[in-house]
């Protein structure tokens, strides 16, 4: 029946002997073969490094998740002091309009590929600083582009946690060259 | 032949790793030399003394948590609370006044811990913040036993305390007070006889006893350079009347006294908290208040002692279900004034020690 899918292994094999086949029939086989982009990606999602960079009472529980407990050198997230050598901005707590000036000179300062996270409501959208406030920003979002938005308040280091963990699953997946990617799908649309 | 040098101004912050926060310090420097230092605040004002004219007084007490001092909610409740109690004559039941003690001190406990392990990165020990946030996590773990919450518990209410202890949580409370002296004794063996850390501090940022009375310093600040003064025993609010403390004062008014007075505050916390647990008595927790509580028309001032010093919440009501006024007095923006005249002609690489020993949170300093 033309419509039924053939079966692709053509005999009992386990996939991984299936590979081994594969690489030894190669000419010059032996060598794992894999894309750039996703060794790329895999290197740039285990080393996200942030800045040390807290605003307002989420940055406490930022530094409770880099402590003993939480300890968020496990997977990789080591803080920096410098937007230099930092890829990833975590917004932790409340961006006066004062501040948030700052805030976006400190992400152009960042090397590329730069990340954002968004920790906690205020930082997401004001939070309780929404109604009634002067001189809250509603959202950081206006300022720097977020990739990831962690609610709470303040969230837990297991939220934010749970956020870098998002992070490192949508770098994982992402095109090597983001920006020309971004500019061919916009020029598609 | 003398060097002709020219005075340099360097913009410390407001994104640097040791400001504690978005404070952004002008300083001026003469070669090495500390000439004037400015700080430049606002960076964090989140307007929250304005807010509170539009909400309920039950409303108020989440916003005096994120809105003030947040390494210390409770502590902030207690001093808005304080006025509003005050005012509207409404009585607190015996033991959700010593639940409130508790409490306090426990909140002291982590919030000077949060500034040991801050101070200790400062001056380039890792592992003091290490050592503290461990600790500080157990605390964090018996008041979300209580309250729910870690960092902002909306606990204190306007006639007592939300909710009763749950069940074998004052054994927790006095296991950890068992353990804690033994680690506050680490962090001694780490820091008070460590060579590198003594140099860096001792005899640094002398703030005279006659200019922290000038510059409104309070708290451990103050205590440090010889003033006896603390809001719990000249002013005794909730249980500190009845309970046998002592406030460590060291003459000095160095960076190792202010140092010497937080660590000695911490056993004396121990202390409160094992005396406060022994005598809690039974009862009601909470007196009754309607939820959208009136207070009659009037002004009034409350002062409490926070764990960076004098609090000081001042009301006024025009009758209606929401406060016409409230001024914070916060205890950081004293301090931080007082940190121009510490660091006047140190050098610039003792900005950091100076500045992590006052213990400033400028989420307190904007508000």
């Amino acid at each position: 029946m033309p419509n039924q899918p053939q079966d692709p292994i053509p005999s009992r094999m386990a996939p991984i002997e299936m590979a081994v086949d594969v690489l030894e029939n190669l000419p010059g086989g032996g060598v794992i073969l894999s894309k750039v982009e996703y060794l790329l990606n895999w290197g740039r999602a285990a080393s996200l490094w942030p800045l040390t960079f807290g605003l307002a009472c989420c940055a406490i529980e930022m530094m409770a998740a880099f402590a003993g407990r939480f300890d968020l050198d496990r997977i990789g997230v080591i803080p920096r002091a410098t937007p230099r050598q930092a890829d990833l901005m975590i917004v932790a707590g409340r961006c006066t309009i004062k501040m948030a000036p700052i805030v976006r000179r400190l992400w152009e300062q960042m090397p590329e590929p730069k990340y954002v996270i968004s920790m906690g409501s205020c930082a997401t959208c004001g939070g309780p600083f929404y109604y009634d406030n002067y001189s809250i920003l509603k959202g950081i979002d206006q300022v720097v582009p977020v990739d990831v938005y962690v609610p709470g308040c303040p969230p837990r280091p297991e939220a934010l946690i749970e956020g870098i963990l998002k992070l490192q699953e949508k770098i994982k997946v992402e095109p090597f060259r983001r920006k020309a990617a971004a500019a061919a799908s916009a020029q598609r649309a | 032949m003398a060097l002709r040098t020219e005075e340099l101004m360097l913009n410390m912050g407001p994104q640097h790793p040791s400001t504690h926060g978005v404070l952004r310090l002008v300083v001026t420097l003469d070669g090495e030399n500390i000439v004037e230092v400015l700080p430049d605040i606002g960076y964090l004002h989140s307007s929250v003394e304005k807010m509170m004219e539009y909400r309920t007084y039950l409303q108020n007490v989440a916003l005096t948590d994120r809105g003030m001092d947040y390494l210390t909610a409770m502590a902030n409740e207690e001093g808005y609370l304080l006025a509003v109690e005050r005012l509207g004559g409404i009585a607190v039941p015996p033991r959700a006044r010593w639940l409130r003690t508790i409490m306090l001190e426990f909140q002291r406990l982590s919030s000077h811990l949060v500034w040991l392990g801050t101070w200790g990165i400062d001056l380039g020990a890792t592992t003091v913040f290490l050592y503290c946030f461990r600790e500080r996590e157990r605390i964090l773990d018996l008041f979300e036993q209580v309250t729910g919450g870690r960092l902002h518990h909306v606990y204190f209410r306007p006639g007592g305390v939300y909710e009763d202890l749950p069940a074998g949580w004052t054994d927790r409370a006095l296991a950890f007070c068992d353990e804690f002296p033994g680690r506050l004794q680490e962090y001694h063996d780490l820091l008070t006889g460590n060579p590198i850390f003594l140099a860096r501090v001792q005899g640094v940022g002398v703030l005279p006893r006659q200019s922290a009375i000038d510059m409104g310093a309070c708290g451990p600040v103050a205590r440090a350079s010889g003033i006896n003064f603390d809001v719990r025993k000249v002013f005794p609010y909730e249980a500190y009347g009845e309970i046998d403390f002592d406030v460590p004062v060291y003459e000095a008014g160095d960076c190792f006294s202010r140092y010497m007075v937080r660590m000695d505050e911490m056993r004396q916390s121990v202390r409160i908290i094992r005396m406060a647990i022994e005598r809690l008595p039974a009862g009601e927790i909470r007196s009754k208040v309607q939820v959208n509580v009136k207070l009659p028309r009037g002004e009034v001032y409350s002062r409490s002692e926070s764990p960076r010093g004098d609090l000081g919440v001042y009301l006024v009501s025009d009758g209606k279900d929401m406060p016409y006024r409230v001024k914070i007095r916060a205890p950081s923006f004293a301090n931080l004034f007082a940190l121009t005249e510490m660091m006047r002609g140190w050098k610039v690489a003792d900005v950091i020690a100076i500045l992590g020993s006052v213990d400033i949170v400028l989420s307190d300093v904007d508000r």
